[in-house]
């Protein structure tokens, strides 16, 4: 592992992200896997996304929601009524990317006002708050009829691509390294790690909190938008606990407050999703059996508050390693 | 030196519930001076320090820093106004680097802006190695140079202390408020603590507010001292009048009979 602690050569970020998307360009354009793997990289993309953006308020942040499936909801929903009902018939290139915008924009203001109500109360509740908001949006959504009430969503356009999965996927990970490599990053860290001292020291808590909670909503929106425009079928169902605690599993599995961890719990979770296939409804048995080994032995996940070193930023380095 | 104080505690009450940790106390720092406070366990020293940093917003009275009153702000805003402080049980960020400790307290000096942030724009690349170039001379400064990037709590004890100064001292503070520092050393490292408060508090001309039980680094440091016993202030004055203050004798120095 010791590699992972180099940080890379100049350029070589960039050169791998074109060479990525490059990858994926060509993978769509001339039908390199078939269905069910594309099927699975998009799957993952959409994992990677909802686990980066949870970490940031369970790991960097160091609180405990359990509410990201709520945010996925509204991105989903609301992404696909601007595609499918009220930009029908307009150019897909540019109409989807506006569409799950809307969605992470609208899941970012639900998650500002829930984290201004939330964080009147201390610490501890946060858990129970974004439990209650996930019923709340669960119930209501099957209380619309527009959206099709607990029938569920059905029409939307299968627009999300391998492309557009990468894009975002990179965006997620950039955004997040900047910002948790930022002045306020280290504001969300810091009140992690002593809310008090974090205060003495000049950091607003409650804009800290609410930063985090904000940027992680707006990216559980995306994802939800992506995950809708890819199965074309979304019901509230899909939004439930389960789903927040499948992605509460990668946040853990790979480890808190990192990027790499992120993507290496995604990872893995989306293979094992894959493999543990044959079992069926055993499946919702051992994934949350899975969270609670690891909250007893690794409490940290696989690379908690670690980071390989391709996802830090080249001046985090020390000094004397750059030789003039 | 004018004769407005920098800090004044204008007749704070603080009540939990029935219990009343400061009962109008009352007392000033002057910009330049160090000013200790002593007295007992329990009264309410820390306390004075808490609602001063704005953990706790006064029941009763005023706070004035700097000709403004200060009492219930924030704690950021009350940093940010120039006010550092370190903790009776240290508060370091403990899984962060020693670097990224100071940083912290630094960043309250950067301005750049969240969208300036999230896409890395120029301006918050510059404010983040101005940031790094700063703390790193900082640390170099207070003698931790070479820890510079190991993980905050595994430093010594020592060091820790030293490193909650310097954290403090990133804020650029007008006031430093010191929550005993000599808390688990003995007479020859608090001897070397007297010298170095002594170095921050000229080299860097910060007014500085200690509470400390150690007597000797109280006496010799200390240009003032306020004496606090059950939440009130009983005495104040330079350490040679508090010395001989019977009040102060009884409440806590006690009289000379056995060494210390």
């Amino acid at each position: 592992m010791r590699f992972l602690q180099i940080p890379p050569p100049r350029g070589a970020l960039v050169a791998l992200v074109c060479f990525a998307l490059s990858a994926c360009f060509a993978i769509e354009k001339f039908n390199i896997v078939d269905d069910y793997v594309r099927f699975i990289l998009i799957t993952l993309g959409i994992n990677i996304i909802l686990c980066a953006s949870l970490n940031l308020v369970n790991g960097w942040m160091g609180e405990f929601s359990v509410g990201h499936a709520g945010f996925m909801a509204l991105g989903a929903y609301l992404s696909a009524i601007v595609s499918a009902k009220w930009l029908v018939g307009t150019n897909p290139q540019w109409m989807f990317p506006l569409a799950v915008v809307a969605g992470g924009l609208l899941a970012a203001v639900v998650g500002l006002l829930l984290g201004m109500l939330s964080f009147k109360t201390r610490g501890d509740y946060l858990a129970i708050v974004t439990l209650a908001f996930l019923m709340i949006v669960k119930s209501g959504i099957e209380n619309i009829s527009y959206v099709g009430g607990p029938r569920g969503f059905l029409g939307i356009g299968n627009e999300t691509t391998l492309l557009w999965t990468a894009v975002w996927v990179f965006l997620t990970l950039w955004v997040i390294r900047n910002l948790v490599y930022s002045r306020y990053g280290r504001g969300i860290i810091a009140v992690r790690e002593d809310e008090i001292a974090a205060g003495a020291m000049g950091v607003d808590t409650r804009k800290a909190k609410l930063t985090a909670f904000v940027v992680s909503s707006f990216f559980g929106g995306v994802a939800g938008a992506l995950f809708a425009h890819q199965l074309q079928f979304i019901n509230p169902g899909s939004f439930d606990i389960v789903k927040s605690t499948e992605i509460l599993v990668m946040v853990y599995l790979g480890g808190i407050g990192s990027l790499g961890g992120s993507v290496l719990g995604a990872t893995v979770f989306t293979i094992l999703v894959q493999v543990l296939q044959p079992l069926g409804t055993w499946r919702m048995v051992i994934l949350p059996l899975v969270l609670v080994l690891l909250m007893l032995f690794r409490p940290r996940g696989i690379m908690g508050l670690r980071e390989f070193a391709w996802f830090v930023p080249r001046r985090e380095f020390p000094k004397k390693e750059e030789e003039k | 030196m004018t004769d407005e104080p920098l800090l004044e505690m204008r007749n704070v009450t603080q009540r939990f519930g029935g219990l009343c940790a400061l009962s109008d106390a009352s007392f000033a720092v002057r910009a330049g001076h160090a000013h200790g406070i002593i007295g007992p366990n329990g009264a309410g020293k820390t306390t004075a320090f808490n609602v001063i940093t704005g953990i706790y917003a006064p029941t009763q009275g005023d706070i004035v820093f700097r000709g403004q009153s200060i009492a219930g702000q924030r704690p950021s805003h009350i940093a940010r106004n120039g006010i550092g402080r370190t903790f009776q049980n240290i508060r370091l960020f403990r899984n962060l680097s020693v670097l990224d400790n100071v940083r912290i307290a630094r960043d309250a000096r950067s301005a750049y802006l969240w969208p300036s942030a999230l896409l890395q724009l120029p301006s918050a690349r510059r404010a983040e190695k101005e940031n790094i170039r700063v703390c790193s001379e900082l640390l170099t400064q207070f003698g931790l140079g070479d820890v510079m990037h190991e993980q905050a709590g595994g430093l010594p004890y020592g060091s820790q202390r030293r490193l909650e100064i310097v954290r403090a001292m990133a804020l650029q503070p007008t006031l430093l408020l010191l929550d005993e520092p000599a808390a688990g050393m003995n007479s020859a490292e608090t001897l070397k603590l007297v010298e170095f408060l002594r170095w921050v508090k000229d080299h860097f001309s910060v007014t500085m507010l200690l509470i400390e039980h150690h007597m000797q680094l109280v006496m010799s440091l200390c240009d003032r001292i306020t004496v606090l016993d059950f939440g009130a202030t009983i005495a104040e004055g330079t350490p040679e009048e508090v010395r001989s203050n019977s009040k102060v004798i009884d409440a806590y120095l006690g009289k000379e009979t056995d060494h210390e």
